[in-house]
């Protein structure tokens, strides 16, 4: 199925509804973008999935290393006060 | 010849029927998994408006057979799809040069049939045309790719072409079944919609650098059902076993 001169690799985002932001749902091959739209239709929206369909080339993302997670996050780890657990909310606020 | 729209009902329906399992075939072996789904998604879009078709000629017909009985319990030669359709699939392209020749007749006719007097069979044509717009959309684009491609696959796509042009006319042919469901206003005349159809077909082709072979012949005999290939009976061996094997069986 797959030879070294395959289709590039895209990285496929479906939008579920109205509102919502589009999320990563997997990868396929296409040989253009406009490919990749019909495949990422065929292959991730054949259950009412979607409204919306972004196709990325791989290569495009750029992605952070896993050997960086310690400079990357760890720093966070100890900053409580970033999140903004020590309010009180109103109720009629309602869900945050 | 039984009643003209019933044997008009069976035409639509056996187009899709036959169509639609050719398409099947591909099932599991396409050439790469994306195009795999792409081709089982068609084949079941084909399959879904084949049972409104066959459903409702079983109605018309009024002899209690539905839509399993009408695909399953009927011999070649009460089949009435054009000969395009149960041509084998061949390699990918040739499958694909197949569905690009029929979906430009199916998305032309299907959008005429919108208008019908029967509201029916309006109502199966407006919901058929949404799936066959994709249908055509992506098999044009395969032929643009794959045509203007490499040398091999636009040879491919060239011999593809030279195979079933000689399929496409029948999709056109006028006879007394069009003849009856024009003047009730049920269906559109196949032959006033083929200088539209040869007019989008030269810009594609030209696009996938094909050329249209210059012989206009015409093998036919399938929508009358007089002399159907000999490709049909196989595929009906195939496509019948179960319910030959075990008459009537469900699960």
């Amino acid at each position: 199925m797959s030879t070294s001169n395959e289709w590039p690799l895209w990285e496929i985002f479906i939008r579920g509804q109205h509102g919502l932001s589009h999320r990563h749902v997997g990868s396929l091959h296409a040989p253009d973008a406009e490919m990749a739209i019909k495949n990422a239709r065929d292959v991730y929206t054949r259950r009412n999935e979607g409204v919306s369909i972004w196709a990325v080339e791989a290569h495009h993302i750029a992605a952070s290393s896993p050997e960086e997670k310690g400079s990357l996050y760890e720093p966070s780890n100890d900053k409580v006060y970033r999140h903004p657990t020590f309010f009180d909310i109103p109720d009629e606020v309602g869900a945050m | 010849m039984s009643d003209p729209l019933f044997e008009y009902l069976c035409r639509m329906g056996d187009n899709t029927l036959v169509l639609g399992h050719r398409v099947s075939e591909w099932c599991g072996v396409a050439p790469v998994l994306e195009e795999d789904i792409a081709l089982a998604n068609t084949a079941l879009d084909l399959i879904g408006q084949t049972q409104l078709w066959l459903g409702l000629a079983g109605e018309v017909e009024g002899k209690g057979r539905d839509a399993d009985k009408l695909a399953y319990h009927r011999d070649v030669w009460d089949f009435r799809n054009v000969l395009l359709v149960e041509q084998p699939n061949g390699d990918f392209g040739r499958t694909m040069m197949r569905q690009f020749l029929f979906d430009g007749w199916h998305l032309a006719y299907l959008k005429a049939l919108t208008a019908s007097s029967n509201d029916r069979i309006a109502a199966i044509a407006e919901k058929s045309v949404k799936e066959v717009t994709y249908h055509f959309e992506r098999s044009t684009d395969t032929v643009i790719g794959l045509g203007d491609g490499t040398e091999e696959s636009h040879r491919r796509m060239q011999d593809a072409l030279d195979r079933l042009w000689p399929y496409v006319g029948e999709m056109f042919l006028s006879d007394d079944v069009d003849a009856a469901m024009i003047a009730q206003g049920i269906a559109p005349d196949p032959t006033a919609l083929r200088g539209a159809y040869d007019t989008q077909l030269d810009g594609i082709l030209a696009e996938a650098t094909l050329t249209k072979p210059a012989d206009n012949f015409t093998h036919k005999g399938g929508k009358t059902g007089v002399r159907h290939t000999e490709h049909l009976g196989h595929i009906l061996t195939q496509m019948q076993w179960l319910q030959r094997a075990y008459p009537d069986a469900t699960w």
